[in-house]
Formats: structure tokens, sequence, C-alpha cells
């Protein structure tokens, strides 16, 4: 009996220390992750005599907290058109991207046979030419079009990145959904292209909103295309907008700056988080058979 | 045998004709159309203008096209920035990507466990990964401050350090900060990555390898890892793709520099000498090289990942 | 002394109710199922006789010894799961070896338990080939072995048989059953099928809503059962229920024959039954019908020999000898004495 006693309370402190140490963990993780974030929300709101003080601590208000930075970022700097034109831009993006890759992602899925897995891996093997090797065709492209320093040109341009990747998530996404449904509609008197409509484009729709987010983001995130197209202020993102505008000459607004970082940072990570399973159960569909 | 039998009415034709939204080929062509003229004319066209001006001598001063055969190339590859540069290209991607596989990992397995706060941690641990680019590079170069860094602070405060880390001025201070960059960036993506490839492992073979005997390192090393190597190496690839492409991480953090060259990637110096320096046929030869790694190395991920393919 | 026993032993998930205070004790050697239908518990009671659910309440106890807390790899337990859970980047030989590299056991020693364990079990030559590559039947011998080579005390199984198709279950079926006497260990056993139990089990326990309606063998469990669940859920067609106002009436379609087929001496209780259909099936017909002075909706059903001549459409005088007459309370479903 002693033998399992000594088992029982091994494996109960095991447990114990699992927990302890997932914690730990855990905990290390989100500082290390988040530190340059958290770095930045404390700076935003310190004052210029505080901050520029070599030796004050840096995590401590030695001075009281204060607005004016913040302020300073909404009313003397292009911040708000540059948030307005990566909300629009983000917004057009998207739209083109469902309309473009749902059709093909349902054609791969179902319609196209063996043809399908090439062209998938094609598609695929597209996202491997980088925007850092088509920017400069890519902006006489632009210029021949007359979108030069137009937000047109990123719109026209982004869902190069775009539709690979959603035409990938899509696929995994109507792969999952048995013929068997579509099927039933056409006997129930509707053509191919209306039972889709009808019976198989609702269940995708979690796979539509993950497209959704991770267009946005990544349209959000770009950087060559826009810096290469675009140089007059008023048409800039947030994205090449902040790191260019903020920074006059040689001076840094370094709270401003960190505001807007953080600004633009949270709702896009929150949104993530929301929906992070459902990305999570579309890359297990689509991954490895891809 | 009853009565009343049903009577079988003769069926009325609705369509006689096969409509075409009926036609399965005519779909799949017209759904896949949109796609492939998107591509074919937004990446193919530009993608054979770059290979055309790598073959050229176009400059923003002379902007005729005139092919110019392999001069252009040689001269990309005369130039010593250019080897820096595949240097460092190669340095950063297989550093950061080796320490991204096992954080990466690490992270996945405390993900999927349950505990109070996680929805916080988390958010914490996307930021990194959902942060435009540049904008996390601008808050790393100010943490990375030279004279106003806070982990200076910190180890000033511990007694450590004297005056100051000159984290983006010294060259090898300033790789290593790219690289933490990098790595810092994509190892929330990798997670969530094989936190997919995780969940598809069945939980009956975890349960067997508890009643066989297995206590956690074991279980994790032996049994789960091996299972999830296919999707670990398309987390790879992903990271890989992301860093051999990346210009904005040391454009924001540090042009290049610190002075000649020390952190210069191919992708960075072709955007220098294409659209700074004007030379846009040297910006687009140098560019040009990114292509051949960028398919070696999906070719030999993606053979990886198919072969270890059990589940 | 029992080799697997559990005292009142509770589960909850959240609000639901999944093991209702379940005792349960085995007898060595024996083969015991847990048979009920899906959503009833017994999984979940399996799984924490294995150690992979810990109890809300109650005990378990395994060779005399308290097992609560303890984790499965030390209650000398084996299990075989309903997709075997082989390891599916090993190859046969490394599978069944893996317990045994977990309690650091010599190479030579693994290697001797391995072969073995794969002699008894016919797999000899399959031990350099993975999973993939084997049928299910053969899958199935591997599992075994790998639950062998532990020499635990009790084997516990999770519907080993219901991913194989039909024609391959019966083979597997008797490998089991062979298995098992060969061995002799203690097994528990789950399934939702009553006809495997039936085969199968030295004891049954039938399950539902977390407790155990009946533990007994196949016999106790056909003729007396302890309730209206039991008696439904076991036996097809199931046993025929009437229900009237002091009690409920249940009697065997086999035991439901012409009245002028029940000798006087068994005291034949007589019914008036009207047959709607019947089925002939070869070996025996099927009466389907109503019998009257009971509610309208019940279906009774009476199995006949083929040569008995009855017409559709017509009632005929049925009976049931008195000593197959069961009755059951109409509210609680518990069986209950003939007096009334």
């Amino acid at each position: 009996m002693t033998l399992l006693e000594a088992e029982r309370r091994s494996a109960n402190s095991r447990r114990v220390w699992g927990r302890v140490a997932l914690y730990v963990l855990a905990f290390l993780a989100a500082l290390l992750a988040a530190f340059p974030f958290l770095w930045s929300t404390i700076t935003m709101f310190k004052q210029d005599q505080d901050l520029y003080t070599k030796a004050n601590n840096p995590f401590w208000f030695n001075d009281p907290p204060t607005l004016e930075h913040v302020r300073y970022l909404f009313t003397n700097t292009e911040f708000v058109t540059f948030v307005s034109n990566t909300l629009l831009v983000g917004l057009a993006v998207v739209i083109i991207t469902l309309v473009v890759s749902v059709p093909a992602a349902y054609s791969l899925a179902h319609l196209v046979g063996r043809w399908g897995e090439r062209l998938g891996i094609a598609i695929f093997l597209v996202y491997l030419i980088p925007p850092t090797l088509l920017f400069i065709p890519m902006s006489r492209v632009v210029s021949a079009l007359g979108l030069h320093e137009s937000l047109w040109s990123l719109i026209l341009v982004y869902p190069t990145i775009t539709i690979p990747i959603a035409v990938w998530l899509l696929m995994g996404f109507f792969k999952g959904i048995p013929r068997d449904i579509e099927e039933q509609a056409m006997v129930d008197g509707y053509t191919r292209a209306g039972a889709v409509l009808r019976t198989v484009l609702p269940l995708v729709f979690p796979g539509m909103v993950a497209v959704t987010v991770f267009a946005f983001t990544l349209s959000a995130h770009e950087f060559i295309y826009a810096l290469s197209f675009i140089s007059s202020t008023a048409e800039k993102t947030i994205s090449i907008g902040v790191p260019t505008a903020l920074v006059r000459g040689d001076v840094f607004f370094w709270q401003s700056l960190q505001a807007a970082a953080i600004i633009s940072a949270v709702p896009i990570a929150f949104v993530f988080n929301l929906f992070l399973d459902r990305f999570i159960s579309g890359f297990t569909m689509g991954a490895v058979k891809g | 045998m009853s009565e009343t039998a049903v009577e079988v009415k003769a069926v009325a034709p609705a369509r006689d004709r096969r409509h075409f939204l009926d036609n399965d080929r005519f779909l799949a062509i017209g759904g896949m159309t949109p796609a492939v003229l998107y591509i074919l004319g937004l990446v193919g066209i530009p993608f054979v203008l770059a290979v055309l001006l790598a073959f050229s001598d176009v400059t923003v001063g002379d902007p005729s096209l005139d092919l110019t055969g392999l001069d252009t190339l040689r001269q990309v590859i005369a130039d010593p920035v250019f080897w820096q540069s595949l240097r460092n290209t190669f340095v950063f991607t297989l550093v950061s990507n080796a320490l991204v596989v096992v954080l990466a990992t690490a992270l996945a397995l405390i993900l999927t466990k349950q505990f109070k706060g996680k929805w916080l941690v988390r958010f914490l641990v996307l930021l990194p990964w959902t942060t435009p680019v540049s904008l996390a590079a601008i808050t790393w170069l100010w943490t990375l401050d030279s004279i106003f860094s806070p982990i200076d602070w910190v180890l000033r405060a511990m007694g450590l350090l004297e005056s100051n880390v000159i984290w983006l001025g010294k060259p090898a201070l300033a790789l290593a900060s790219v690289i933490t960059v990098h790595t810092w960036r994509i190892v929330p993506l990798a997670a969530v990555i094989i936190m997919a490839g995780m969940i598809a492992i069945p939980s009956e073979i975890k349960d067997a390898s508890d009643i066989d005997g297995a206590r956690f390192w074991r279980r994790t090393f032996e049994i789960e890892i091996p299972l999830m190597a296919p999707i670990i190496g398309v987390a790879v690839l992903f990271g890989v793709i992301l860093t051999i492409t990346d210009m904005t991480v040391v454009y924001v953090l540090t042009r290049g520099g610190p002075p000649p060259n020390s952190t210069q990637v191919l992708a960075s110096w072709a955007f220098f000498k294409g659209i700074e320096g004007g030379d846009l046929a040297q910006g687009a030869g140098t560019a040009l090289f990114l292509l051949p790694v960028l398919i070696a190395v999906a070719a030999f991920i993606l053979r990886f990942a198919r072969r270890r393919e059990v589940l | 002394m029992s080799v697997v026993e559990t005292r009142r032993l509770t589960k909850h998930f959240g609000e639901a109710l999944a093991v209702d205070h379940v005792d349960l004790a085995s007898t060595e050697g024996e083969f015991l199922v847990l048979l009920g239908p899906s959503g009833c518990g017994k999984t979940t009671l399996l799984r924490m006789i294995a150690g992979l659910e810990e109890p809300s309440e109650g005990e378990v106890h395994i060779g005399g010894a308290l097992m609560n807390g303890l984790p499965p790899r030390t209650r000398k337990i084996a299990m075989v799961f309903q997709s075997y859970a082989l390891y599916p980047h090993m190859t046969v030989h490394r599978n069944i070896a893996f317990p045994l590299r977990a309690e650091r056991l010599e190479k030579e020693l693994q290697d001797e338990k391995v072969h073995w364990a794969a002699g008894l079990l016919g797999i000899e030559r399959y031990l350099e080939r993975r999973p993939r590559q084997l049928s299910g039947g053969e899958r199935q011998r591997v599992a075994l072995a790998r639950a062998l080579v532990r020499e635990p005390n009790v084997f516990l199984l999770d519907e080993p048989l219901s991913n194989l198709d039909a024609k391959l279950r019966a083979a597997a079926r008797d490998d089991l059953l062979a298995f098992q006497r060969n061995i002799g260990i203690t097994t528990i056993y789950v399934t939702h099928d009553q006809v495997e139990a039936m085969g199968m089990g030295d004891r049954i326990a039938v399950m539902s809503d977390g407790r155990i309606r009946q533990l007994g063998t196949p016999e106790q469990i056909y003729s007396n059962p302890a309730d209206t669940f039991v008696a439904t859920f076991i036996g097809s067609p199931p046993m025929n229920l009437l229900e009237g106002p002091e009690r409920t009436v249940g009697f065997r379609p086999e035991n439901f024959r012409p009245f002028s087929d029940v000798p006087a001496d068994q005291l034949p209780e007589a019914f008036q039954f009207h047959v709607n259909r019947s089925e002939y099936l070869g070996s025996d017909r099927y009466l389907y019908g109503t019998v009257e002075g009971y509610d309208e909706e019940t279906k009774v059903i009476a199995r006949v020999p083929v040569g008995v001549s009855i017409e559709e459409g017509m009632t005929h005088r049925f009976a049931v000898a008195a000593a197959d007459l069961r009755f059951f309370d109409p509210a609680t479903g518990e069986r209950i004495g003939p007096t009334s």
C-alpha cells in the first residue's frame, strides 16, 4: 500500500508543479510578446521632460501622465487621414478578394478534378513570387495606368497578395462540405449555380469571415507597394504614413508615434483573438492536404 | 389492393435544355476566370517585366527598354554589397526560423491547455504578428533607442551596465536586433498553425500513451511532435517566406545600416538600388535572385512534409 | 476479492450527470459487459476505472487497492480503444514495445516480451509494418498485443468492434473471446450492441442514464429483466409490454402463441390478438398486431413457427403461459411480483 501512496503523492505534486510551470510560462510568453507594446503604451502618455530624462524610471510616471501627445496625433498630423485611407483600401480589397476567390475556390475544390490539384499548387507557387520582386515593374504598370499617387493603385494591386491565400483557405472550407447538400437542392429544382448559392455558401460563411479578417490584415500590413506607389502624404496609409510623416527630419515625435502604433495594433489583435478558433479549423481543413 | 391509387402525373417539361448555370464545365471555367485573369495580369505581366528589366539597362534617367543581355546581372554580382545582402538574408532566415520552430512549438503546447486568463495571454501573444510590420518595427526602434532604451535602464538599474548599448549602431548587435524582431513577429503565426496540427491528433492516441505509461516529455517528444512534423513544416515554410521576402523590418529599423550596409538584405538592397537609387534594372536584377532561393526552400519543405504525413 | 470494484462512483460534467452513484464488482477472470445506448455513461464509467477521468464522487478499487488520484499507468490496466489508437508513425514492433520503453525495461527484455505477445496473437510477421498497412482485424491484434505486453490485471475495451464491417466483426469477436479465455484476465467490455453483449458476456451490466439497471448473466437478463428498460433493450424483437391501470404486463414474442398450443397445466393467460400483418423470415413468422382491452396504439408481436397458419386481418385467441408473464409497476417500470 505504501508504494501506491507514494505514487499518489508524486502524481499529485507533479500535477501541481505542472500547473505552476504552465502559468509561469504563459506569463513569460505574454510578457516577451507584448513588452514593446506595453512600453509604447506607457510612453504615449508621458510628458516630454519625464521621457527625455535618462535617469528617470521609464516605467513610472514621474510627472503626471498627459494626453497632449495623443491629441497632437489626431489634430496636428494626418493620422486620421491615414486611418481612413487604410480602412477604405481594406474594405475595397476585401470585397474584391471575396468576389474573385469564392468562385475560384469552389471550382478548384469540386469542379476541376485532377487539374484542381495542379492549379491549387500553381496558385500557391504564385504566392511565392514576392512583392519585393514585383514592385519595380508594378510601379511602372501603375504609372502607365495613371494610378500613381492614388489609393486605387493599392486597391488594384493588393488582391494579388490576398487572393492566393484566400483561395487556399476557402478551398479547405469547401472541401469540408459534402456534395449531397448541393445535389439535394438540384433535385429540388435549382441549377448547380443556384444550389451552391443557396446551400453551400451559407455554410462556408465562417470561412468567408476568416478570409475577410485575413485580407484586411494583409492590406493594412503591406508596406513596399505603398512606399513605391505613393509619396503624397494625403494618400498614405497607416503602414507607410506613420513611419514617414511622423518623423520630421531627424526629430522623432516618439510619444505620438507610439500612440499611432498602439491605436493601430490593438483593434486588429482583438478581432484576430475573437476569430482564432475559426482560423485554426480552417487551417486543419486546408493545411497539409494543400 | 387499396381503392384510392395515387395517380401518376405526367412530368411537365420545365427545362428542356440544359441551362448554362447547370453546366459544370462552364461554371468551373467561369469561376476560375476572374482569379486567373487577375493573377496573370497583375502578377504574370509584372513578373515578365521584372525579368526583362533585369536584362536591360533601364534607369530613371534612361527609361527606354534596351536589352543588354547579362551586363546588368554581372554588375549586380560584382557589387560586394550584393554578397553581403545575400549572406545576411540567409543568416536572418535560418537563425530566426530555427528559433521560431522551438518557441512556436512551446507556445502552441501552452496555448492548447486550459488556464485562467488564457484569452488575455492569447491577445498579447498575437500582437507581434497582427500589428502592421512597419509599426511593430517602430515600437522596437523606440525600445532599442541608443539613449532612452528601457532595456538599458533595467540593465543599468541591476548594475550590469555602465552607460548604453547601441543596439542598432554596432553591426553585430544590429544583426541580432533584426533577427530578434523577425523571430518575435513570426512566432505567433507559426504557433497558430502548429496549434491546428495539434488539434488534429486524435485524443485516443494521447489517452493510449497515458495508459502505456508515457509521461509528459515522452508523450510530447515521441508521440505528439513526430505526428505534427508535417504541419510544423508548413509553419516553417510560411516563416521562411515571410523572412526572405521582407524588407520592411530592415528599412524601418536600420535602413540597412549601421553603415555602410551591415544589415542589408536582398529585398531591401533591391529597394534602395531600384527606387531610391533610380537604377531599375539593377533593382530588378537583385530581386530576381530571391526567386530560386524561395522555390528551392519551398520544394524542400513540402517534400519533407509529404513524406512525414501519416495521419 | 474482486479485481475491479466501484463504490458510489459518480461523474458530473457541469450540470449533466453522466454516471450516477454506480456500484459494480467484477469477479476474477470474468468477461463483464457494460451495455447501453449512447449517452448512458458506460464509456465514462470505463474511463474512470482506467484513470482517464477523475470521479466527482465515489471510489475505484483495482486489486483491492484504492485507485482514486492515481494516473492510468500505475493501475496495472490495459485499454483497447474504438479506433485501436495505434501510433501511426511507428512500426508494429515499436508500438508494442512502447509501454515497455516507458517502463525503462532493458532492450533484450523488451524484444523478448514483444515477440512473446506477438506470437500469442499471431502477428509476428507484421512486426516491421506500419499500422496503415494492416487490415482492421490485424490492427485489433496489434492493439491487444500492446495491451498484453504490460501484463495487466484488467483489460478495458471500449467498443473495439464497431469500426469493423459486419463480415469481419463475427470473426474478430471469436478471436477476442478465444483470446480472453486463453489469457484469463478480467475484462470489462463496453458496447451498445446487445447481440454482441449477449454472445460474449459472462455477466452484463445494462445501463441507462448513468445507472446500472441490472447486472446479471445473459439468461437472467433475458428471462427476468429488472425493469421495462432492460426488457425492451434486450431481445430482438423486444418484449411486449401491455400497460394496465394497476400493472404492466410483459411477455416475449416467442412465448405468445395460439391458445390451442399452450397446454392447460401451464395456466395460459388468454388474449384477443388482432393480427394486422405478418412477416415470413424463413425460419419463423412474425405477427404484428394489437391486443383487445389495451391501448389501441400498443403494438404486440408474436413469433410463431412457420407451419402455424394465421390469417391476417382477423382476431385470434392467443395465450401466454403463466410462468412466462412478467409484471412491472406502471409508474416506475420496475419489476413487481405476480400478485396484485
